[in-house]
């Protein structure tokens, strides 16, 4: 079966920020496949490239080397396929939250009142029914990212590409946030590829944990199939031994790269 | 719970009324003198008799006719200028340095030029109050385009826009805010070119009619003039507001709003 995206020895070079610098490497020699309908997670310690590999799946970036397949065509341009949760605010500040939630239909030339039918159904998805006439300045941190959500999901893409969506959130709306996603991710069954630097985050929401090494030639390191029930419910599953005992395992090849990437960042 | 801020409008009224007085005092008691420095109740005298008898409808409908145009024109050229501008930059290095002498340039200078090209008539003040208004909303879009948030413009790729769209939903909302930033800045400006334009050669308008006064040495007349010209200022700058509250009604209130 083909992956629903695949990188195929993929390096990525940045040219040097000042004169006669050298080049930066952020990732070299990547392989991972995310399969259809896998939720895959990617861990690494801070600045080791983890947005780079994002952006090259979502085609916003072309890699230096290598090729990235996307259900097995290479990909070229934007990726059609994918739909992308942005760590940071994304949303326009000068549409509604349901305007926002219905602007990729806009953008595919959906009458208005489908759209709008299409998109009040999403909102209340997400709980906010009752928001949808507010601007982004009005919403709450939360809220802004459920508008997020639904403006991603909308579109049903069939690979959805998540950057640390929910890293900016307190622990109760992230945990919050994150079953929301599994309910939607369970019922819909769309390829993830899911970054964060929370490995409890990762293993909770994941069916395979990918770690990737300190930058730069950020590669991965090692890959951990999470075999924990489904449905789960991310406060509850913490509690488990099965969860304490992977987490040690995966803890134990990240500690080392999280201070190599600690001492870098501080130096 | 927030105190409700205290009226300010009734102490901006008495500062005006005070303003006023001191000028009647100080005239009336000729410690200045009302040649050079006019007498206030003969300068309202005028200005009601301007308005009771219609003569000053003529003049003030074409400085107002002038400003609008100065500044409808300049700000779609400015608008239209700056976007392409800041999307292209090839032409934008290009056109780098030109823009800059243009703009440190004292461009009212051109006047005469414009009066030469453009005879004595409504066309040689508009044309001054574009140049005026153009660089303020130019600068305003370009900088407004240069500035739209990179990750927005990546979500709205993402979630299909191609160019175009891109334009019409992302670059132009966002140069909309600046463009209504600069607007209060470029109205007085296309007065400044209209009033100065008719100042330095014309047969009509208020800056005429001041002209003309200033040749008496009416003082009064020319304050009469200035005030009239400053209401009028003041009500198309209330306007633009009006209109910035419609259109921008998805901006967070600034600081200064909330106080």
């Amino acid at each position: 079966m083909t992956a629903a995206i695949e990188f195929d020895q993929v390096s990525v070079v940045f040219p040097a920020r000042e004169r006669g610098g050298a080049p930066w490497r952020a990732i070299a020699h990547t392989s991972l496949s995310v399969e259809v309908g896998e939720f895959v997670s990617v861990v690494g310690p801070t600045g080791c490239g983890k947005s780079t590999l994002l952006n090259l799946a979502a085609g916003l970036l072309a890699p230096s080397a290598g090729t990235v397949r996307v259900f097995g065509q290479p990909l070229i341009g934007i990726n059609r396929r994918a739909g992308y949760m942005f760590q940071t605010d994304a949303l326009l500040p000068w549409r509604t939250a349901l305007d926002n939630v219905t602007f990729g239909l806009e953008l595919r030339g959906v009458p208005r009142t489908e759209a709008n039918e299409r998109g009040r159904y999403w909102l209340a998805k997400v709980g906010l029914a009752h928001a949808a006439e507010r601007y982004p300045h009005q919403l709450s941190g939360g809220m802004k990212k459920r508008v997020a959500m639904a403006q991603t999901l909308i579109v049903e893409p069939d690979i959805l590409l998540m950057d640390e969506p929910f890293s900016a959130l307190d622990v109760q709306t992230r945990q919050l946030m994150e079953n929301e996603l599994l309910a939607l991710w369970q019922a819909e069954r769309r390829s993830v590829l899911f970054i964060t630097h929370d490995l409890e985050e990762a293993i909770a929401l994941s069916d395979r944990v990918v770690v990737l090494s300190a930058g730069p030639d950020t590669h991965p390191i090692g890959e951990f199939p999470i075999d924990l029930a489904r449905p789960r419910d991310v406060a509850e599953i913490r509690l488990t031994p099965e969860f304490l005992g992977i987490h040690e395992r995966i803890w134990a090849v990240l500690r080392d790269e999280v201070l190599k990437g600690y001492v870098q960042t501080t130096t | 719970m927030s105190k409700r801020p205290p009226k300010l409008w009734p102490w901006q009224v008495a500062l005006a009324l005070f303003v006023f007085a001191a000028w009647w005092g100080l005239t009336a008691t000729h410690i200045l003198s009302p040649f050079f420095f006019g007498e206030p109740l003969v300068v309202l005298q005028r200005i009601v008799q301007w308005f009771a008898s219609g003569s000053i409808w003529p003049h003030l409908g074409v400085t107002l006719l002038e400003t609008l145009l100065a500044f409808v024109l300049g700000t779609v050229l400015g608008v239209a200028i700056g976007l392409w501008l800041a999307l292209a930059p090839v032409a934008s290095a290009l056109a780098d340095p030109y823009i800059k002498a243009a703009n440190a340039m004292p461009r009212v200078i051109l006047a005469p030029i414009f009066s030469v090209w453009f005879g004595l008539g409504i066309a040689s003040k508009v044309a001054l109050g574009v140049t005026l208004v153009f660089f303020i909303v130019f600068f305003n879009v370009y900088q407004g385009i240069r500035e739209v948030s990179p990750v927005i413009l990546a979500n709205a790729r993402m979630l299909g826009a191609n160019r175009r769209q891109l334009l019409r939903h992302i670059y132009l909302p966002s140069a909309t805010a600046w463009v209504f930033s600069s607007l209060h800045t470029s109205v007085g400006m296309a007065f400044v070119g209209a009033v100065v334009g008719e100042y330095l050669g014309s047969a009509k308008g208020v800056g005429y009619l001041i002209l003309q006064a200033e040749g008496t040495f009416d003082i009064n007349s020319v304050f009469a003039g200035i005030l009239v010209l400053t209401a009028f200022a003041l009500l198309l700058d209330a306007l633009v507001t009006l209109t910035e509250r419609r259109l921008l009604k998805w901006r967070p209130p600034t600081i200064a709003e909330t106080l």
